[in-house]
């Protein structure tokens, strides 16, 4: 599905990415744990093509095309979803507004016809019912006001919504409390078919005993210096990242 | 819908920049007495009408042009723009078929044909075009609940006692430079009356339009709502493509009596000029409202157009436990500049105001909010909330707020909240993210900002607010 090969990026003048080589099929869960300062979070951006984040160097295929030559919004429209480690605030843009807006652009994008209303509002009942949130998130201002557990199930709720082949969860564990975890985490396994994808970048084991990796790479220094089955995660939880920062030193 | 917003973005920078070819009846450029005279005379009027105006004028040649508002424009030569023009239909007409067809055609391309309001949408409307009102629609329906809804030459004919009772009594003839030319020279307009204890059964619509090339538009609106009675009216505007400056100076009084309640909303959007600032209406506009015992005045306004906006829709609170509102959306791209607010002027006990105002910035413009809240010193228990918001896109443009507080009681609880913020790049890219390209993640924003006041529109009005917000923001940023 993604093929990235020799990613090199940086911010402003700083490399943070410096050869990342890494591929996803369809059906698979990949985790992505490092550090802070690691790249963790760039690699998602540049993926998602925020243009803070200059591609100095390598490739990113995302089924047989140059995702580098796309816009953001293209990405999306191809099935490219990004679940923010910071949810942005829009004051005054509903919920449902706003994810009807989405999915409607991303339909013009790949020519289709807007979805119709009674389909879409079926839509949201089932997805709000599957992520446990009350209908009156539908009708909140997106992500004000909103917890950082709210804005995380948003996120969850938005990808349940949109049917991406290729989601990234960043960093989506950060802020939420077990039971929001296991809610979230939920959701993102009922969503699983053979057909999608999901990226976890996360600091810490603790939600992957909820989305279960097929495999793990550890991110350092701007490099994938490790790789292996779910196992690894935990051998990280145990011996902690100053072992990969002894090994790389 | 987002198809039809998406195609007009990026078509044509201004969509009604068309010129209709009406044979017009127009006076040559200047203003005296004589003028007036002959003003008054075409109009048919009775001769108190004529005296009010001469001693209008009278004013007027003592007054200064205001320069205290925060704009900058060359001053219009008052003796090069014509004072009279109407479009040459002096029959009488009974139904639309008799309506001039190319006349009918210019509504049709501003997407107000007449038959399709009467029939679908049970707004009626009452157009003006050139000062003179050509059709006046769905009376009969108003006028079995009493309610008269008509041109203001029509009312000076018909109804010469109520408008003599009323005209000039909100904003008197003095009142400012431009009120006072407006007073003397004003051609036509819309006149209003909601009998005691009636409802209004519908919006009542005014289309405004300029027609006539160096034509100024002196407009006089009166609405009365006697005691216990409700009226929502609205007012919309679009106007022709022009180089030189077109000088709009309007007036409108509202009188809401003991338990009476107005609803007035605008949606401007007058030529703001091109993309060099050049040409562009002025808008130069004195509307205020005074509200009796129990009553309410609501004001709305979305405004989008013209390059120089002045403009304070205002209310007196007079009566115990009376409301006024205001919720304003002014939007400046390109060169325009705006400078409006409004006033809340309480005297009676227990009155209360809210102020909304969201203002956006683009391109080279300059927007600024200006607002008085004055308690007066038998205004027991006063109240005023306001919240002045200004959005800035790109870093050519400029934000200003100049609220006044002037509280003569001790009891009075005077609140303003004020922000400024950016559309970030942050919320840009999230809306990028899932799949919403940036102009309509900037139409989807502004939109979101300016929900309270939208919210306050009646339901037609605020579909086409949004796309003109859409409309007149494209290409703000880069």
């Amino acid at each position: 599905m993604i093929k990235i090969n020799n990613l090199q990026a940086r911010v402003e003048d700083k490399e943070i990415l410096k050869g990342i080589n890494l591929e996803i099929n369809p059906g698979e869960i990949h985790a992505i744990m490092g550090p802070n300062g690691s790249g963790k979070s760039t690699l998602s951006n540049v993926i998602a093509g925020r243009e803070d984040y200059e591609v100095t160097g390598g490739s990113i295929d995302f089924e047989g095309e140059n995702l580098l030559d796309l816009d953001p919004e293209e990405r999306a429209h191809k099935g490219i979803f990004l679940s923010f480690q910071y949810p942005v605030e829009i004051p005054g843009v509903t919920v449902s507004n706003f994810i009807k807006t989405a999915i409607n652009e991303s339909r013009k994008g790949r020519g289709q016809e807007p979805m119709e209303a009674r389909e879409m509002l079926a839509k949201m009942r089932e997805k709000t019912a599957l992520l446990e949130m009350d209908k009156s998130y539908l009708s909140r201002s997106l992500n004000e006001g909103f917890s950082g557990g709210e804005k995380k199930r948003n996120e969850i709720f938005q990808m349940a919504m949109l049917e991406p082949k290729l989601a990234i969860l960043d960093e989506t564990d950060s802020g939420l409390d077990i039971d929001a975890l296991r809610i979230v985490a939920g959701g993102v396994n009922k969503l699983r078919t053979a057909d999608n994808a999901v990226m976890v970048i996360t600091h810490y084991q603790r939600l992957l005993d909820y989305i279960k990796p097929d495999f793990v790479h550890v991110l350092y220094n701007g490099r994938i210096v490790k790789s292996g089955g779910p196992e690894l995660a935990h051998e990280l939880e145990e011996k902690g990242y100053d072992w990969i920062k002894a090994e790389n030193a | 819908m987002s198809d039809e917003i998406l195609d007009e973005i990026t078509a044509s920078d201004y969509k009604y920049g068309f010129t209709t070819a009406i044979e017009s009846d127009t006076v040559p450029p200047g203003l005296n007495e004589d003028v007036i005279r002959l003003i008054s005379e075409k109009k048919n009027e009775p001769q108190w009408m004529l005296d009010w105006r001469l001693d209008a004028y009278k004013t007027w040649l003592e007054m200064e042009e205001p320069e205290w508002p925060n704009v900058t424009y060359t001053k219009p030569d008052f003796q090069a723009v014509s004072y009279y023009s109407a479009p040459k239909q002096k029959k009488e007409l009974g139904s639309l078929d008799e309506v001039d067809p190319e006349l009918l055609r210019t509504f049709e391309r501003l997407g107000i044909s007449l038959d399709e309001q009467k029939l679908l949408s049970g707004v009626a409307m009452d157009v003006v075009v050139d000062s003179v009102s050509v059709a006046t629609t769905f009376k009969k329906t108003l006028a079995e609940k009493g309610i008269i809804f008509c041109s203001m030459s029509e009312a000076i004919q018909e109804h010469s006692e109520l408008v003599r009772k009323h005209l000039g009594t909100v904003v008197p003839k003095r009142d400012n430079f431009y009120a006072a030319l407006n007073s003397a020279v004003f051609t036509d307009g819309s006149f209003c009356y909601i009998p005691k204890g009636v409802r209004c059964p519908m919006e009542l619509s005014t289309y405004f339009r300029i027609n006539e090339a160096n034509t100024g538009q002196f407009e006089r609106t009166l609405v009365i709502a006697d005691q216990g009675s409700y009226v929502s009216y609205l007012e919309g505007c679009t106007a022709p493509s022009r180089d030189e400056n077109q000088l709009h100076a309007a007036v409108v009084e509202l009188v809401a009596m003991d338990d009476a309640e107005i609803k007035y909303s605008t949606v401007q959007n007058w030529y703001p000029g091109d993309a060099e600032g050049k040409g562009g209406v002025f808008n130069f506009v004195t509307k205020r409202g005074i509200c009796e015992r129990n009553a309410k005045i609501s004001w709305t306004q979305v405004e989008t157009g013209s390059a120089v906006t002045w403009k304070y829709p205002s209310c007196i609170l007079k009566g115990d436990n009376s409301i006024g509102e205001f919720y304003s959306v002014a939007v400046t791209n390109k060169y325009q500049q705006a400078d409006t607010g409004t006033k809340m002027i309480h005297l009676g006990k227990n009155t209360k105001s809210t102020i909304i105002s969201k203002g956006i910035s683009a391109g080279k413009s300059h927007n600024s909010y200006r607002g008085l809240v004055r308690v007066g010193a038998r205004a027991e228990n006063a109240r005023n909330f306001s919240q002045c918001d200004s959005l800035l896109m790109g870093d050519q443009c400029g934000a200003h707020t100049f609220p006044y507080i002037e509280a003569q009681h001790p009891t009075a609880q005077i609140e303003h909240e004020a922000t400024t913020s950016k559309i970030g790049e942050d919320q840009i890219f999230y809306c990028n993210q899932r799949g919403i390209g940036t102009e309509e993640a900037i139409a989807l924003i502004v939109n979101g900002y300016c929900k309270d006041v939208l919210n306050q529109l009646p339901m037609e009005f605020a579909v086409e607010a949004q796309k003109l917000l859409e409309i007149s923001l494209e290409g703000s940023v880069g």
